[in-house]
């Protein structure tokens, strides 16, 4: 297992750098830069900048310092946040998108678990059928479609909650619902899924055989199989959610780093997109990592070595 | 059971209830009663990119700079300049000299005086290159600021000097009736020098570090979220001050802020999205404020090469056959104010100049366009295959949809539309690549001057290659002159030609739209959409 696990970190450290570099020079392939703006630079001044924040400097060049500012930690100054570093805004960012982010998660998961398995024991029935349709709906209905009306209901007309952040709890409800809803959709057709195949199979109908209430044969014997599936999902999707949804942080004024993505690529900021996206590589290749080592723990027939 | 059905009273009652109303009329009983609570949000766009003072480039952090800082000069709400930090000043009589008197109770926001010495630091850090000041242009009329930004003097040789610490000095390479206004702007701010020098000029902006000699000074700064100020105490006019806490919010969605203006939370916004302009009339006309401008919003030609080189009569049978009626009444729909000249109306010492068709009938002008159509050698047979650039954004593809289709109409132009992101557009643009390209220029400050210089020939913002040595000539008599009723005729003159020559092709001036909650008092809205929390009271409501 400690071997495995090593071989995987390892394995991890081409993965990052192909992705650092693919990602330093397709930034650098968009046509405009970071100092391009309605009102054109005086030429001295541009120049200036550029070789203040070294982009002077041949590509090659700029692409090791940066290499070797990654290695200490360091992600260089932000182009267009200019009182601030990457790492300064990544670490003032994150740990608002993760609270936001595994919360979500979190409800994502006992609600979306619960669903499911209660629609697979109900299977073709009304509740199955409510349940699916509800999940089918949160599916379909897109983040910047549900946020908006959240806020219109709750916020405008009900005045129950806020429509925008303040860093309060609840500050957090209306955005962790609208960040959780189409997770709970998607775990629990998975869970669904999964269950039904499971309950189907020969383990459990020995299980019946013996005479065990449904409700220890779900809890304690089908749950663990049924679930490998929704971790599998689990592990890329709970990366993508901490690290910010660009959508609900745009609409509820969230400071999380989600907002970084895409304002950093269109305002040109290199190092800003840089620093989110090696960032969020890492934190993937972690959450697949520790999915796999959850995987050895649910099914007895995953070994590793 | 209970809580469900008043959740579904409650949605039932959503489905009908209109927005938040206040209790009571708004300022008690006087309708001047002030609310316990002087705390103000305020709607920002987008994040400001930086609280110093010389390296700020966009509106959101000039907004909070005139919060957080005061310049020699200030701007009252209807954008008349008052006094700032300077109480009296003098002009030499050539106006290349100007002599400033500092209030005697201006200070930081540490105690410490507000001195000559201060702002001759700071002007001398704003064109220092070594600040990366992307706006110390606009010190340039000061004596050698430009040969300082260019680096080829050191910053001390700035025509700025500290007489003692309450009188100040500053030579101008030529007289310029604008230049007051400048000193409004962030680039002419001082800065307080020891606590600059202690940081090394690093991170002396950060909150708990930032001195400032504003209203306000910084409490938070949270990085798409807010920047919150407090009340300085020990600004000189503390005591008219009324609101004590300032919430500048970040709010780049323009839905998502209409939102939280009728949930309450915003006082005031940044902007309203377009496409709710006709719900917002309808359903909250007493909140929406509309004003003038300073900003022109134009398609540019590319001169450099065919088609629109050497051919005026094609420029002007283009900037003719524009209906912009239908444009400002229908597509942008918001009371912008067709143009017909380049320059803003309401732009101070100016007087307007517009293409001698501007008192024709639409259709005088479509017959005329017509005319100067077939006499730059196209005709239905051999129609004009142009390229409309502009970036992409909803309101400029409706425009560009609807000039197209005019073009069409009146003289069988084929116009194909070309949206571009708006990096990559700057990109097109600033390297020529382009045929017609929309644009806008909001002015930098109130005078004729600043739509005047982006076109004159050797100008780095000229982006439609156009150069006429008559025009250059007027601005550069317009430059050197004293007497304000002349300067205004030189640049009138000068905007006679450019609109003779038709390099670009005027559309509309622009309208700023805000929504302003009726218990905000003291706001006014001027055409360089400035103001102050200073000047703002929140009433009883």
């Amino acid at each position: 297992m400690l071997r495995y696990s090593l071989r995987r970190l390892l394995a991890a450290i081409p993965t990052l750098l192909v992705l650092i570099a693919l990602a330093f020079f397709m930034m650098r392939l968009a046509p405009g830069g970071p100092f391009d703006q309605e009102r054109s630079l005086p030429v001295e001044v541009e120049a200036n900048l550029r070789a203040a924040y070294r982009l002077d400097e041949p590509l090659y060049l700029q692409f090791a310092r940066y290499l070797g500012g990654v290695l200490r930690g360091d992600f260089g100054p932000s182009f267009h946040y200019r009182d601030f570093t990457v790492t300064e805004l990544i670490a003032t960012g994150f740990p608002v998108s993760f609270k936001l982010g595994a919360t979500a998660i979190l409800l994502a998961l006992v609600v979306g678990v619960t669903a499911g398995s209660i629609a697979a024991l109900r299977q073709n029935r009304v509740t199955d059928h409510a349940v699916m349709t509800v999940s089918m709906t949160g599916i379909s209905i897109p983040n910047f479609v549900m946020a908006p009306i959240l806020i219109l209901v709750f916020a405008i007309y009900l005045r129950w909650l806020p429509a925008g952040w303040g860093g309060s709890l609840r500050n957090m409800v209306l955005p962790v619902i609208a960040l959780a809803l189409p997770q709970i959709a998607y775990i629990s057709r998975l869970t669904r899924g999964s269950m039904i195949e499971v309950l189907r199979s020969n383990f459990i109908r020995t299980a019946k055989a013996q005479g065990l209430s449904t409700r220890t044969i779900v809890l304690k014997h089908a749950l663990k199989p049924a679930l490998l599936p929704v971790v599998s999902y689990l592990g890329p999707a709970t990366a993508a959610v901490i690290t910010g949804s660009v959508v609900i942080e745009q609409i509820f004024g969230v400071p999380g780093i989600g907002r970084f993505f895409v304002q950093g690529a269109l305002n040109r900021d290199y190092t800003l997109v840089m620093g989110v996206v090696v960032f969020y590589g890492a934190l993937i290749i972690a959450f697949n990592f520790l999915v796999d080592l959850a995987y050895a723990w649910l099914d007895p027939k995953v070994k590793y070595s | 059971m209970k809580r469900v059905t008043a959740f579904c009273a409650a949605l039932l009652l959503a489905a009908c209830s209109t927005d938040y109303q206040a209790v009571g009329p708004i300022g008690g009983e006087s309708g001047t009663e002030l609310a316990e609570r002087q705390v103000i949000h305020i709607g920002n766009g987008a994040d400001p990119q930086t609280l110093d003072p010389h390296r700020a480039q966009g509106v959101p952090e000039s907004n909070i700079g005139r919060d957080l800082f005061e310049g020699l000069i200030a701007e009252a709400p209807n954008g008349d300049l008052i006094p700032g930090v300077a109480e009296s000043w003098e002009m030499s009589e050539d106006g290349k000299v100007y002599t400033f008197k500092l209030r005697e109770n201006a200070r930081w926001s540490n105690g410490d005086p507000v001195t000559a010495g201060d702002f001759e630091f700071g002007m001398r850090r704003s064109v220092d290159p070594a600040t990366l000041s992307v706006y110390s242009f606009i010190l340039s009329p000061i004596e050698n600021a430009d040969a300082i930004i260019a680096g080829e003097l050191p910053p001390d040789a700035l025509g700025v000097k500290a007489i003692d610490d309450r009188t100040l000095e500053i030579r101008l390479a030529n007289p310029t009736p604008y230049f007051l206004g400048l000193l409004t702007h962030s680039a002419s701010y001082a800065v307080h020098r020891a606590s600059v020098e202690a940081s090394g000029g690093e991170d002396y902006w950060r909150p708990g570090k930032l001195i400032s000699n504003g209203a306000y000074q910084l409490d938070e700064f949270v990085v798409q979220s807010h920047v919150k100020l407090v009340k300085n105490p020990h600004y000189w006019n503390a005591d008219a001050v009324t609101i004590d806490e300032v919430y500048w919010h970040v709010t780049e969605d323009i839905n998502a802020e209409l939102k939280r203006f009728r949930a309450g939370e915003l006082d005031m916004t940044y902007t309203i999205p377009k496409s709710q302009l006709s719900w917002i009339r309808q359903n909250m006309p007493d909140h929406l404020l509309i004003a003038p401008y300073l900003g022109s919003y134009y398609y540019g030609l590319n001169l450099t090469k065919p088609p629109f080189k050497d051919n005026k009569a094609l420029r002007r049978a283009l900037a003719l056959a524009i209906d912009r009626d239908i444009i400002t009444k229908q597509i942008t729909a918001a009371g912008e104010i067709p143009a017909y000249g380049w320059i803003p109306p309401q732009t101070a010492n100016y007087r307007g100049a517009q293409m001698p068709e501007a008192e024709w009938t639409q259709e005088e002008r479509e017959a005329e366009a017509k005319r100067l159509y077939a006499q730059a050698g196209y005709s239905a047979e051999n129609p004009l295959r142009v390229e409309l650039l502009y970036n992409t954004q909803d309101d400029h593809r409706r425009i560009a949809v609807a000039v197209a289709a005019m073009w069409r109409q009146v003289l069988g132009v084929e116009t194909s539309l070309v949206n571009q992101e708006w990096k990559v557009y700057l990109d097109t643009r600033n390297q020529f690549r382009t045929q017609v390209f929309r644009a806008g220029w909001i002015g930098d400050y109130n005078d004729a001057y600043t739509f005047a210089e982006i076109q004159h020939s050797k100008s780095e913002l000229n982006n439609t290659g156009w150069a006429n040595p008559e025009y250059d000539r007027l601005l550069a008599l317009a430059s050197a002159e004293t007497d304000l009723d002349k300067r205004a005729d030189y640049l009138q003159q000068a905007e006679r030609v450019l609109l003779e020559d038709m390099p670009l092709i005027p559309i509309y001036f622009y309208v700023t739209t805000r929504m302003v909650q009726p218990w905000v008092a003291g706001y006014e809205a001027n055409i360089m959409d400035h103001f102050r929390s200073q000047d703002l009271k929140i009433l009883k409501h």
